[in-house]
This record gives structure tokens, sequence and C-alpha cells, in this order.
């Protein structure tokens, strides 16, 4: 651990990412406790006011301007962000645990398991992923626990194919065989030998997928198929901003740069974790 | 070679099929189309009479047989919305879609391709440094804001550009220069650390220790080893591209594949979803198909292997 940190403070780029994901993430766990004005109440004298910095800590302060119905755009932002950043994980986690045991199964059993699998894969590789998500959400209703399962459906396969190379190897390493002649059973060494060794780069793969997929998370809620008003989401923002883009510049900038900052954030850090797990890419970074 | 192409034709064969047979299913749980065709308020003799008249009264085995054997020639049905055959009304969208999928994949791999080269061949530099905080940052845009940011500058405060719409190169300028944004952050990343990996070849160090031109090394020996990743990170963006940039599109308000599917989605208008899907996935399974070939060609020792 003492090691992690030491190698974190050395990149700059990940200490950036890492230190920006942190307070983003902070900033969305404490939200109820920093005294904001309500992101759902709007208050119609303050109609698409823009951001002023004048008075900043009285009450009617508006740092970010405020929406086409008066709600202050900064407590939207952060109060989305919780939603962004709950959905996009548990989705990323959904997605990482079956993609990491299906790889599994299909890296270590090998013969019809694998060639289905992969050809599962082919499939779902065969439909852009974004008209995946919306033909699911479509189908299924907009609602909080639909877009999760869609935005894990789109995450699996890459879990999947990246564990898979990594157990064709392992399956070979003397452990297991040591492990298979003494008599474990299938399920015991999927899960006792070749599981823990599997777990860094399903980690890796975790955080950036997690960009991939709050991106996709604000696409779909752009598109209106994300989650339903009132509560408050990146993408309807960015979405409902357009409409009042010639006069009210505040409403879609700040939206998109919140998306911007995250993704960038996951990413810088995602990148790092990589090096640091693989030291052989490190040298050419 | 002729087993290689053999085995991966029936791949792709077999992937079409699956799309084909996973939007058949979704689509169906959308609703029932007979319902949402006739006006509100029709009995349910009418109602039963349409359901019959589409064959969706028909076992669902039945009819997922029925739209098979249609499917494969490319039949359908008629659009709800358009009152044509479905396939027809996807192919008329084709052009403008492959029109900004082209030029952005164009323009990306022009851009990328300088900006990589320049980062991995100027290593340390500060120019490497602004090339890769720029596609950082270039990959962390969604592109839909990247399309409102850039109507906001070009089209309403500038007034240079239209904001959107189909028909004149203004048009295309925005929604391609968005696109070649993502596109060619993707690939300058890639070639960049690609092309770091080749440059530390012995072979590389050889060319350079016998004399040959510089240009000669950069051509001959290192572009053409980094560009086997690129290809197939160029061909998994033309099919994402290809497959309608829907976000993009519906941004510029641009009448490719990737907006009328999400209209169909919207007013469910399943033969329309149905045929673009399925197009789609056609085009991006061929183009894999196709790369894959082109692998072989390019690398010698994967045409050894098999």
């Amino acid at each position: 651990m003492k090691h992690f940190f030491r190698d974190l403070c050395r990149s700059k780029a990940g200490l950036f990412g890492a230190v920006l994901l942190a307070i983003i993430v902070l900033l969305a766990l404490f939200a109820p406790l920093l005294h904001l004005p309500d992101p759902t109440r709007g208050d119609l004298r303050a109609r698409l006011a823009g951001p002023t910095w004048s008075g900043l800590f009285s009450p009617g302060a508006h740092p970010l301007g405020t929406d086409e119905v008066g709600r202050d755009i900064l407590s939207r932002l952060i109060h989305g962000s919780r939603m962004t950043l709950m959905v996009a994980s548990t989705a990323v986690v959904l997605g990482g645990i079956v993609g990491t045991f299906l790889g599994i199964l299909a890296g270590y059993k090998g013969g019809l398991v694998d060639r289905i699998l992969m050809r599962l894969v082919d499939i779902q590789l065969a439909i852009p992923l974004m008209l995946l998500a919306l033909l699911v959400v479509a189908a299924l209703g907009p609602s909080i626990t639909n877009v999760v399962l869609v935005l894990a459906l789109t995450s699996w396969i890459r879990y999947a194919r990246i564990i898979r190379a990594q157990v064709l190897s392992l399956r070979e390493r003397e452990f297991v065989q040591s492990a298979r002649a003494i008599g474990a059973s299938t399920l015991r060494i999927m899960f006792l030998h070749i599981l823990p060794n599997v777990l860094t780069p399903a980690l890796v793969v975790g955080t950036l997928e997690l960009a991939r997929v709050i991106i996709m998370d604000a696409a779909l809620s752009f598109l209106g198929l994300g989650v339903q008003p009132p509560t408050p989401s990146w993408g309807r923002m960015l979405a409902d901003g357009r409409v009042y883009l010639s006069s009210a510049w505040w409403t879609v900038t700040f939206p998109g740069l919140a998306i911007v900052l995250t993704v960038l954030s996951v990413n810088l850090f995602g990148d790092w974790l990589r090096d640091y797990f693989d030291p052989k890419t490190r040298s050419a970074k | 070679m002729t087993g290689f192409i053999l085995r991966r034709l029936g791949e792709s064969l077999l992937a079409v099929w699956g799309v084909v047979t996973i939007v058949f299913f979704v689509t169906r749980v959308l609703g029932d189309p007979a319902a949402l065709l006739l006006p509100i308020g029709a009995s349910p003799a009418d109602i039963a009479q349409l359901r019959s008249q589409l064959g969706l009264d028909q076992p669902l085995i039945v009819q997922y047989g029925q739209f098979l054997l249609h499917a494969v020639q490319g039949d359908f049905g008629m659009s709800f919305q358009h009152s044509r055959p479905a396939m027809q009304v996807v192919l008329e969208r084709l052009p403008a879609t492959a029109l900004l999928a082209f030029t952005a994949i164009a323009f990306g791999l022009i851009i990328g391709g300088i900006a990589g080269s320049v980062a991995a061949l100027k290593r340390g530099r500060a120019i490497e440094l602004v090339v890769m905080a720029v596609a950082l940052l270039g990959q962390a845009t969604p592109v839909f804001w990247l399309g409102i940011m850039l109507i906001l500058f070009f089209g309403v405060n500038m007034g240079w550009l239209p904001t959107g719409g189909y028909g004149s190169w203004q048009n295309l300028v925005l929604p391609a220069f968005t696109l070649a944004v993502f596109v060619s952050a993707s690939i300058a990343r890639l070639l960049r650390s690609s092309m770091l990996e080749i440059l530390k070849e012995d072979y590389i160090r050889t060319a350079k220790a016998k004399g040959l031109l510089r240009s000669t090394v950069f051509f001959w020996h290192v572009a053409r080893n980094a560009l086997i990743p690129v290809v197939t990170m160029t061909a998994i963006l033309t099919g994402e591209l290809l497959g309608g940039s829907v976000v993009t599109e519906t941004v510029f308000s641009w009448p490719g594949i990737g907006r009328l599917i999400i209209q169909a989605i919207e007013a469910k208008d399943f033969p329309v979803i149905q045929a673009g899907i399925t197009l789609i996935a056609t085009i991006f399974v061929l183009i894999n198909f196709l790369v894959d070939l082109l692998y072989g060609i390019l690398d010698p020792r994967i045409r050894a292997r098999r």
C-alpha cells in the first residue's frame, strides 16, 4: 500500500486524476451537508440567471447561473453527480462480475463453452453499443434499474475478453496443474486459484470502463432515456439547456465540463493504475 | 488461407444471424404494433383483424421463422411511419451517414496520424506533452457536448457555419469535425504507444546503423509496423460511425441512419428498427471480415501462422 501511494505521487498525471476524482466523489457523497439550494425547486424570478460571483456565500447566489425554471446549476451538478457515479459504478461492478466469471469459465473450460461465449461476444460487438442500449432501454422503459442493467450489458464483454486471455495462460501454470493433479474440483480451481490472479486486470478494465460508461449514461439521459426528471442528471441538463443555447450559454457549458472533468480524472487514474500493475507498458508511456 | 477465409465467413454470418435474432425478440417486447397502428378507441375486433393481417396471432416461433425467411431477402416489411418498405427507408439514409462517417474517419486519421507520430518521435519534448494532453481531453469529451459547444461558438456566436441540417459542405463541417476529434484522439494515443514499442526493436537500430535515410526508416520500418493496431482501431471506429453516430446526428439534425433509428424507436416503427440495425450490423461484420483479410497482407507473421 505504501508503495502504491509513493508510485502514485511520482506520476503527475495519475496523481492529478486521483485527486480530482477524490474531490468529485467527496462532493457527491457529502452533497446533502453542503447547504446547497434545492436542486429540484426552481425560483421563477431567477430564470436563466447568468453566473454571478458577487456575494458568493449569500443565500440567493448562483455561481454557475440557473436553468430555465430558475434552479441553481451548481447544486444540480453536484446532486447529479451522485446519480451518475452511482449508476455508472453499479453498472461497471455488475458487468465486471458477470464478465469476469464468464471470462474465467471460457478460458478455463475451453472447448464448446469457450466457443459459444466468444461467438456471443462477436454478436454483441456487431451492434453498436449505443443502439443496443437505446433499444433495450426503449423496450424495458427508462428507470434507474434498467439503465444500470443496460450499461452493465454493454460492459461485460470487455472484461470477458481480457480475463479469458489471462486465464488461457494461467491455466497452464504449475500451481493450477498441481491443483488439478491433487484432484481439486473445477469450481475450486476457478474460484480459489484463478480468480485471485485475475482480480488486478479486472480492476484495471473496470476503471477504464467507468469512464466509458459515464459518457454513455450521459448520452442516454441526453436522449431522454436515462434517469427521469425531476432527479437531476448531467445529460438531461445538457438536453434541456440546448433550447436556450443562444441566450444562456451556461446551461450547457457547465454540465458538459462536469462530464469532461469526471471522465478525464477516471481515465488519468485508470491509465496510471494499468501501468502500475503492468510495468511492461510503463516504459512505453 | 482458404480455410481461414471460410471459417471467418462462417463466423461473420453467425454474428449477423445472432443480431437479427436479438433484434427480433427485443422489438417484440417494445409493444403490440397492432395497437399502435390503429387510432385510439379502435374496437377489439379491428385490432384482432389487423393482428392476423400482420401475422401477429401466430405462435412466436412461427413469426420468427417468417421474419428470418423475409430478412434473408432484405424484406423487413413496411415502415409504419413512412408506408414504404423499411429497408428502402433505411437505405435512403445510408449516403448521409456514410458521408459523415468517412469524412470524420479521414480527417481523424490524418490529424491523429500526424499527432501520434510527432508525439512518438519527439519523445520527452514539450510537443509530446501538449499532443497527449489534447488527446486525453478529446477522449474525455462527450461528442454531443463538443457538438453543442461548436454550434454555440461557430454557429450562434460567430455565425460562420450552419447549426444543423444537410445539403452543402458547410453543413458537413461541424458534425464531421466533432467526430474527427474523437477519432483522432483515439488514433493518436494508440499510434504513439504502438510506435514507441517498435522504435525499441532491434531491427530499427539495425536499420539506423546501416545508414538508411531517416525517412526510409520511418516510413518503411516504423510506420508500416505501427499501423497494424491502428487498422483494427480504424475498423472498429468506422463500424461505430457507420452505425450512426446516433447522438451527433441528433445534435446536428443530420438525416442519417442513427437519427432514423432513434426516431423509429420513439415511434415504435419496428420494421425500420429491425432493418436499420440489421443493415448496420452487416456492414460492421463485413468491415471486420475485410480487415482480418487485410492483416494477412500487412503482417506476414499472421499469414504464416495460419
